[in-house]
């Protein structure tokens, strides 16, 4: 009854949340056992960036193919995407506050981005909400959806390259080198990406069939 | 003879500062805490909240699924 992926999934994260507590990782400074939460905290929003770029493809086709249901899963993977950024938001900020000593910083570019980013987004909901027009209002949000995660993967993936950041593989420095990951680490940390973005598409299967079903009996 | 005793007690003692220098430098885990296996509990914990979030996605889904195949 339930698909194979996302039972799968649930495995993936359960272990990874065992081995991920038990695996022997680097002695670092400052970060001491807090580098585990690289298993969690990274592989979220990697969860959340993923839904966006699913949500980006589905505008497109909306676009090109101009069917209501495209837009709807677009409209839905945009909104789990930003679900997805809240948890990521406050285990960073946890993170923050015990590592470099403060909830939120506006000297990481990387920290002022995702801000910017989530604020992109909630516009696109308002733009939405905000159309009557079922036609018009796919068209409009799809074309804004495009806009919205070229600004996201430049506000969080390139801008915080170009400058000083205190994460780790920004600042011109190459992401998960030597020093942020070794080969015990990775043995929990790649499985954990794809089962967090696993588990993010269940939830998008979910939301998606029950905007289809109350769309259903709306027009019944 | 002389320099070579000099040299002696120097690398000697350098060695010994370079073992102190590892010992200060040794960044503080939770080693004490694994082995006293209270990690366990912990990890423990975790499992049973995925769990039981887990079961809750399978149960919304199954439901659903009910509703969906309502005719």
């Amino acid at each position: 009854m339930i698909k194979w992926w996302k039972i799968l999934s649930a495995f993936i994260i359960l272990y990874t949340l065992v081995w991920g507590m038990l695996n022997p990782v680097p002695h670092l400074d400052i970060l001491n056992e807090t580098i585990r939460n690289v298993y969690f905290h990274v592989p979220i929003w990697f969860a959340m960036i993923f839904q966006m770029g699913l949500s980006v493809v589905y505008a497109i086709q909306q676009l090109s193919k101009n069917n209501l249901q495209l837009d709807l899963k677009s409209n839905q993977a945009a909104q789990v995407g930003l679900f997805f950024s809240f948890p990521g938001l406050l285990t960073g900020s946890m993170w923050a506050k015990f590592t470099w000593g403060t909830w939120w910083t506006f000297q990481d570019p990387k920290l002022n981005g995702v801000a910017i980013a989530i604020l992109i987004y909630l516009a696109y909901f308002i733009l939405r909400s905000s159309i009557d027009d079922e036609l018009k209002r796919a068209r409009i949000s799809s074309v804004y959806n495009i806009f919205a995660f070229v600004m996201m993967f430049v506000f969080i993936m390139i801008l915080p390259r170009l400058t000083d950041s205190l994460h780790p593989g920004n600042g011109g420095n190459p992401a998960f080198g030597k020093y942020d990951l070794d080969s015990n680490m990775r043995m929990v940390f790649y499985p954990a990406v794809i089962g967090w973005v696993l588990l993010s598409l269940w939830i998008l299967d979910i939301k998606t069939r029950l905007a289809q079903l109350t769309q259903k009996y709306d027009e019944a | 003879m002389k320099h070579k005793l000099i040299l002696l007690v120097a690398l000697l003692f350098s060695s010994l500062l370079g073992h102190a220098q590892t010992m200060i430098t040794e960044p503080q885990m939770a080693d004490t805490f694994r082995s006293e296996g209270k990690i366990y509990v912990v990890i423990s914990v975790l499992a049973i909240v995925f769990i039981c979030l887990i079961s809750y996605l399978i149960y919304i889904d199954v439901k659903l699924k009910k509703l969906e195949n309502r005719k």
